[in-house]
């Protein structure tokens, strides 16, 4: 285990942080998709709501590391062979990234159409009748009351999102996963490798949640 | 246009179907500035439907509806700039959850630009005064009472110096005790002259106040009248009927 440690330490270190970073890429593309397919999923526009629920539904339905063979391979073959434009290569952390973006994407529209849905229809009326133009009534009125209550769910989200990371290993990115496989090659010592890289996603994911806690307890509204 | 007094809300035939239910046939209505309308009738009526066409968050069927000169059925006009001129007061206040109340006041105003921040704040607490709760400006709406709350949605709609004030059922989620403060501000703001139409089942606040009511069943004003005829000699058989379960 010592030896591990010692001699391994700071690649594992290392590939945590490429882990993390790929991670927040993911998530930060992910609330972008998420914010807009759920908001367009609440419009009255039939088409937006249509495109919405094609989304998400088309994500959901796939596997990721389905979704990461097809971004990765599948999206350049298709550019420069059967289209035959040429030129696209996706690095692996390209490639991961909008893998995660997309899947996480479609998670988070979820979560926010079902928080902006559990808030009170009378919310918008009111702000609504006082003239407040839809798209202001929903940042000023329905977003800070729905996020308040997606809060736990989006926790929940990224620190799935932060597991999923390790699916993306399959294209040959140098996270945490992908990394320990190369350090049990060299050293055998499965073991000791997996239990140290299981308690590194372990205490990270608690530090996530303990920043969610806090977090949560100041959006209570009580001045 | 040389009339001293003209009519605010201007609606004729208007009809409104949810689906294939029909729940306003064929109603019309006149109101004149400064004028006091309230609408009784038992529930599913259409009055509150009716009230929520005035200011389109329900669009209507059929018919027109003029608000302010402005025909808001008509799918071009500026809704909102309607809306600013017409203030609503709701069953279940509606105050923003995620504001307290000098907030809850200030956002239209503000948002809007129609004041800037310091004159709408000094507005908001006066207007807070004129409801009774100017100690209340910090609180949020999880730490008023009903009574209070509603106060506050009065205020909230008043901050915008509407035309015209819609009350939709504004006692019918109140504890008993509190029904008193929010009419006694309603009385307040109908003695000042602001033209109102407010659905109600308080039927004394409807004698009291009441310049015109309005008996609505089944999507129709069967009777309309001065409050005194239409409480003393009822000639509908329907608002009898209703009457003598109410009174």
């Amino acid at each position: 285990m010592t030896r591990i440690i010692t001699t391994y330490g700071p690649l594992l270190a290392v590939a945590m942080g490429q882990t993390l970073l790929l991670a927040l890429y993911g998530l930060f593309f992910a609330c972008i998709i998420g914010m807009i397919v759920g908001i367009m999923s609440v419009l009255e526009s039939r088409v937006c709501r249509a495109i919405a629920a094609v989304f998400v539904n088309l994500i959901r339905g796939v596997p990721m590391i389905v979704l990461a063979y097809f971004i990765f391979f599948g999206v350049p073959y298709l550019w420069n062979s059967i289209l035959g434009i040429g030129g696209l290569t996706l690095t692996a952390l390209q490639a991961g990234s909008i893998c995660l973006a997309l899947n996480c994407g479609a998670y988070m529209a979820e979560i926010i159409r079902a928080g902006i849905e559990s808030v009170d229809v009378g919310q918008m009326e009111a702000a609504r009748s006082l003239g407040l133009p839809w798209w202001r009534s929903m940042v000023r009125v329905v977003l800070p009351q729905a996020i308040r209550t997606m809060i736990p769910s989006i926790i929940n989200q990224f620190i799935i999102t932060l597991k999923d990371t390790s699916i993306l290993s399959v294209i040959g990115f140098p996270e945490l996963v992908n990394t320990a496989k190369n350090v049990v090659a060299a050293t055998f010592m499965s073991f000791q490798t997996w239990a140290i890289v299981g308690a590194m996603y372990l205490i990270v994911i608690l530090l996530l949640q303990r920043a969610a806690k806090v977090l949560e307890r100041r959006l209570k509204y009580d001045a | 246009m040389t009339h001293d007094i003209k009519n605010i809300v201007h609606v004729s035939h208007l009809k409104k179907s949810f689906k294939s239910l029909e729940v306003l046939k064929d109603v019309s209505l006149d109101v004149r500035e400064g004028e006091v309308v309230v609408i009784i009738g038992p529930s599913g009526s259409g009055k509150s439907t009716f009230l929520r066409c005035l200011n389109r968050l329900e669009e209507a069927t059929e018919g027109e509806i003029v608000i302010d000169g402005v025909d808001i059925t008509d799918k071009k006009c500026d809704i909102n700039k309607v809306r600013e001129k017409v203030g609503m007061v709701f069953q279940h206040f509606n105050l923003f959850n995620n504001m307290n109340v000098l907030r809850n006041l200030m956002l239209a105003p503000v948002d809007l630009k129609k004041k800037d921040k310091e004159t709408a704040r000094k507005e908001a607490v006066e207007m807070l005064g004129r409801v009774g709760l100017a100690d209340k400006a910090d609180a949020y709406p999880h730490q008023l009472s009903g009574g209070q709350k509603q106060r506050v949605a009065i205020a909230r709609a008043l901050c915008m110096r509407p035309d015209i004030m819609l009350f939709d059922e504004p006692t019918s989620a109140l504890d008993p005790e509190m029904v008193g403060e929010v009419l006694e501000v309603m009385k307040h703001l109908a003695h000042v002259g602001i033209t109102m139409v407010v659905v109600t089942h308080e039927m004394g606040f409807a004698r009291e106040v009441g310049d015109r009511v309005l008996f609505m069943d089944e999507g129709r004003i069967l009777e309309e009248g001065a409050p005194e005829k239409l409480f003393e000699s009822p000639e509908n058989e329907r608002l009898k009927a209703f009457l003598s379960k109410v009174l």
